[in-house]
């Protein structure tokens, strides 16, 4: 059974479609990746998988749940952990993972000791006392994650689960996030800006733009479409030459830079630089998460500053809807 | 509907946190024990309408409810607190209904509004009016459906404020005339007509009398008015609370 199953997903707000025909179907223990740029609708897409945000129309079943007719039950097994900061800084870190327990219906003789258990998994066992106002950035992270689990969801929705923690901190999440899937089978739906991050974690990747899902496939599979290997040659290239070899995916010029995509480079390397012409400067590397991003999302980080205004614009309307729209 | 797990776990969240706070206990009793003993004991001319009474003693249980109006408007609005500190997000997210989340807040307030009316109470009891055990019981009992109708209208106004800058608007324009026109500090029954007309859409007035003829003896109304306009308004503001707690939705 599909742990996640949406068919055409909808969510308009008043003047911006913000999610915009989405059906996707991810099996149970895969780690999703949901990448797009600022505003393609990654948070809206996840709030309405958590029955946080009512579709416009369509629907999708979420751990076997419809989440428009049944979005307690939905919520009884996923777990979430938001993009901005969600614990109780007024409670110690033990105090929020009981509360949450509670709320999320665990029988109480079970809650303390898995408590310990997720504190230890966290490495927060020594500080489970201390309140949340005197955590740092990471640890709060990380008691989110925590929070997140301690109700063994058969979902996890990771909203940028890194976003603003210091490299040490950020792989210890990703060791967390790997043993999740290892050790429990749990389906995780992730976001985040890290090309890196969704490279070393995800099972397959979906890229989202203006409401669409414009790719998705397994990252290795991604990046062979842009190409395995990319060449930058700077100098007096003769492109009508590059462009006539078989292995040559694409070339495209920056100034006097030309950035050229194998299919491998290998034996090619030497017949490109041949037929390359007057060459000043020559640099060779993989194709990475990045590359493929900037190719299939990539005319909307050009136009960024237009993009922010209407994320801007996007927020006010949320907010306005948000006001209008009745939930239970 | 109601999940009784989590309002308990609400209600502990509330009980943990307003113990915490101790200043804002004794914040919130300032102005009443200014009003009290201030203006009670200063105005000495003040005479009392309820016979064998001091002016001090007669408002005394007008002020045992303006220590109930306060802290549940209070805390009430205190909700926005909550948005800020990313608390409401989780609960939001969770799977409980709006009525379990609205009820577990409405069971909050009324802890904090209980306890600051045994505080009053006891200080009542030690200096100005004799009370026994039956009377302090009854007290806390009527304090129950007053501090919860009162809450409620604190969380509505709370659920749908979004800024702490409205507090003070609040304040002035509800809890303010609220209190004044309850007739806590004068006999409602020789007020101008106006007053009168007033206080009959104001539930503090029923919290108020039903105070004085437990403590003095005497209300302007019966006693079964007095406990009936309560249940309606316990009932009216709950409705009207379950529906704002319904709208508040999760933000980006």
């Amino acid at each position: 059974m599909a742990a996640i199953k949406t068919t055409d997903l909808v969510k308009r707000y008043a003047e911006v479609t913000a999610v915009n025909g989405v059906s996707l179907e991810i099996p149970e223990g895969e780690v999703f990746g949901l990448l797009g740029p600022n505003g393609a609708g990654k948070t809206t897409l996840i709030s309405m998988l958590a029955t946080l945000v009512r579709p416009t129309s369509g629907t999708a079943l979420v751990a076997g749940r419809d989440i428009n007719t049944e979005p307690l039950e939905v919520r009884r097994h996923i777990g979430i952990v938001f993009q901005e900061p969600s614990v109780d800084d007024l409670l110690t870190a033990r105090e929020n993972l009981y509360l949450h327990s509670m709320l999320y219906g665990m029988p109480r003789r079970e809650i303390n000791p898995k408590i310990d258990k997720m504190l230890a998994l966290v490495n927060l066992s020594d500080r489970g006392d201390s309140f949340v106002k005197t955590y740092s950035g990471g640890m709060r992270r990380r008691l989110e994650i925590a929070r997140g689990l301690i109700h063994s969801p058969k979902i996890l929705f990771l909203d940028e689960p890194t976003l603003g923690l210091d490299p040490a901190s950020r792989k210890a999440v990703w060791s967390h996030i790997r043993e999740l899937k290892e050790a429990h089978n749990t389906t995780i739906i992730l976001t985040t800006h890290y090309m890196e991050e969704a490279d070393s974690l995800a099972d397959r990747i979906g890229i989202i733009n203006q409401g669409k899902i414009i790719e998705l496939d397994t990252p290795e599979a991604l990046k062979k479409k842009v190409g395995q290997d990319l060449v930058f040659i700077r100098g007096a290239v003769n492109e009508a030459a590059i462009k006539a070899l078989p292995f040559v995916k694409s070339l495209e010029r920056d100034n006097s830079r030309y950035k050229i995509s194998l299919a491998s480079s290998g034996s090619n390397l030497q017949a490109l630089l041949n037929a390359a012409g007057t060459i000043d400067e020559v640099e060779v590397r993989r194709v990475t998460l990045d590359d493929v991003f900037l190719k299939f999302a990539g005319q909307q980080i050009s136009e960024d500053a237009e993009e922010d205004a209407e994320e801007h614009a996007e927020g006010i309307f949320e907010r306005i809807a948000v006001n209008k729209s009745t939930r239970r | 509907m109601i999940n009784l797990n989590a309002v308990y776990a609400l209600l502990l969240r509330e009980a943990k946190i307003f113990f915490r706070e101790k200043e804002r206990i004794i914040s919130i009793l300032v102005s009443p024990l200014l009003f009290l003993f201030v203006m009670g004991k200063g105005m000495a001319t003040g005479h009392s309408p309820v016979e064998g009474y001091t002016y001090q003693q007669f408002i005394f249980p007008g002020i045992m409810a303006m220590v109930i109006l306060f802290t549940s408007i209070t805390y009430g609005l205190y909700i926005i607190w909550d948005k800020r500190l990313d608390f409401l997000k989780e609960v939001l997210a969770a799977p409980i209904s709006r009525a379990t989340l609205f009820l577990g807040k409405a069971l909050g307030g009324m802890l904090g509004a209980i306890i600051e009316t045994l505080i009053l109470l006891l200080i009542g009891a030690a200096f100005i009016i004799p009370l026994n055990f039956l009377k302090v019981l009854l007290c806390l009992a009527a304090a129950f459906p007053v501090s919860f109708m009162i809450t409620s209208i604190g969380l509505t106004i709370g659920a749908r404020m979004k800024s702490m800058e409205g507090f003070g608007l609040v304040m002035s324009f509800l809890t303010w005339p609220l209190f004044f026109f309850s007739g806590a500090l004068f006999d409602l029954g020789t007020a101008a007509p106006y007053i009168k007309v007033i206080s009959l859409f104001d539930p503090v007035t029923y919290a108020v009398d039903i105070m004085r003829i437990i403590m003095l003896g005497r209300g302007t109304f019966p006693a079964w008015l007095d406990l009936g306009a309560i249940a309606a308004f316990c009932l009216a503001t709950a409705v009207m609370g379950v529906a704002a707690f319904g709208k508040l939705q999760h933000e980006k």
